[in-house]
């Protein structure tokens, strides 16, 4: 998800980037660093390609949980009573929190705010995939934070433990306010799917829609991966997004189960041997046609995000001459 | 190109009795709206009784070149610890 390659699988790296030389010497001492699970700092010395990789990973992970304010912040105002609109809002605060966070620990080696959002706002930058779905009914709402923050859990639990030192912290603080967000959706979901035929109705259309998104959040297949070895070395990664995909199914059948939901797979089984689910094929083409930016909502969400920034400029401004303003009279007294 | 606003950087005391604690930072265009975003950003859960917001680029910070120049001579300096001095075993208190 957040620290797959979103890029187009047809896309050749550029030969330039491969061959940066690096001092022998000094690769050696970082690898073996890594390699005995030491934190690399922001002045600490790194592979040029190890400092792209994680500004792109971080910057798409700040983008995805910014984005994903969207999908849910439509339904705040909408939200069926006063407890759950104060935990929506608090959820989706939350996610602002964990953009911010992320944004500021890829500051810490060397690109900008200004960079990163206008990267997000004139479209170069990808973020998660799954926020380019719409959000249909409440239901939507509960099935978000059950998969989708449940799916984010599994991929940031081991992040806690990445070589880049202010990407995990950044990653323990998220790790702590996320538990929340599943339950609440989990919690919604259970209301939904002990309710009315409608409301049962309603929960079951959501899990159909969300089941195999959800599953696409991982990113394409581990022999479709070129670059997770290289991340894994550099425990920029920790887990493959077959395992951790395969993970996200073995926890989450059994609590559809639980609520009397049906995941959408005719291919789902329990396989004694193997101590796991088997699960059919995801759809690999719907996958890159979602990263290519197409999408069912993606120009709404990305027309919604520089509205946002656009509205918000004026305060920016008003901001920015205030405080010159106060230096100034600081200055003459 | 960058036309951000300063970077702070926030220290929360968690409670009384403790010491100030870096947490992360902030873009603000001021102390009092860096103090601010310090408070949506990082005590959204009762983290903190206090924040401290120190401008970025006042910090001064050691070289990690100069890691073992600072720090590796304390290594060998055993005695500086209790447990380096030899006591006989009948006596206590001590
Ligand atoms: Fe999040
Ligand atoms: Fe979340």
């Amino acid at each position: 998800m957040y620290t797959t390659e979103l890029e187009d699988k047809n896309k050749k790296p550029a030969p330039r980037e491969v061959l940066v030389a690096e001092d022998p010497a000094k690769l050696v001492a970082f690898e073996a660093r890594v390699a005995a699970d030491e934190f690399i700092e922001p002045k600490d010395w790194m592979p040029a390609a190890y400092r792209k990789t994680l500004v792109r990973q971080m910057s798409q992970h700040a983008h995805s949980e910014i984005v994903g304010m969207l999908p849910e912040g439509n339904w705040i105002t909408r939200a069926p009573s006063l407890r759950r609109k104060a935990v929506l809002l608090a959820k989706v605060q939350d996610e602002g929190g964990h953009g911010l966070y992320l944004y500021a620990a890829a500051e810490t080696l060397g690109t900008s705010r200004e960079e990163m959002i206008e990267a997000l706002h004139s479209g170069r930058a990808k973020y998660s995939t799954i926020f380019n779905y719409p959000t249909l009914t409440w239901a939507d709402i509960g099935a978000i934070g059950w998969l989708v923050d449940g799916a984010a859990i599994l991929n940031q639990v081991p992040l806690q433990r990445t070589s880049y030192g202010p990407y995990a912290r950044a990653m323990v603080k998220i790790c702590k306010e996320e538990s929340f967000h599943q339950r609440q959706g989990f919690e919604i979901m259970t209301v939904l799917a002990g309710g009315s035929p409608e409301q049962r109705r309603m929960a079951q259309d959501a899990l159909d829609r969300w089941w195999w998104p959800s599953l696409m959040m991982f990113g394409p297949p581990d022999d479709n991966s070129p670059n997770t070895a290289q991340s894994i070395r550099w425990r920029i990664k920790r887990e493959t997004n077959d395992e951790l995909r395969q993970k996200f199914v073995d926890v989450t059948v059994p609590q559809a189960d639980a609520i009397g939901l049906k995941v959408p797979d005719p291919k789902l089984a329990w396989n004694e041997a193997r101590g796991s689910y088997d699960f059919g094929p995801v759809d690999w083409e719907e996958f890159y046609a979602v990263v290519r930016g197409e999408g069912l909502v993606a120009k709404d969400r990305m027309k919604a995000r520089v509205a946002a920034w656009e509205d918000g400029a004026w305060v920016r401004e008003a901001a920015t001459a205030h405080a010159a303003k106060h230096v100034v009279k600081a200055a003459a007294e | 190109m960058n036309n951000d606003w300063p970077l702070w950087e926030v220290f929360v005391r968690a409670k009384h009795g403790l010491s100030h604690k870096h947490a992360g930072s902030v873009h603000a265009a001021d102390a009092r709206m860096a103090l601010e975003s310090a408070r949506d950003t990082y005590t959204r859960r009762m983290e903190g009784v206090s924040l401290w917001v120190v401008p970025s680029a006042q910090i001064v910070a050691s070289d990690p070149g100069e890691a073992a120049a600072l720090f590796e001579p304390a290594a060998d300096k055993v005695y500086r610890h209790p447990t380096f001095y030899v006591i006989p075993e009948h006596v206590k208190n001590i």
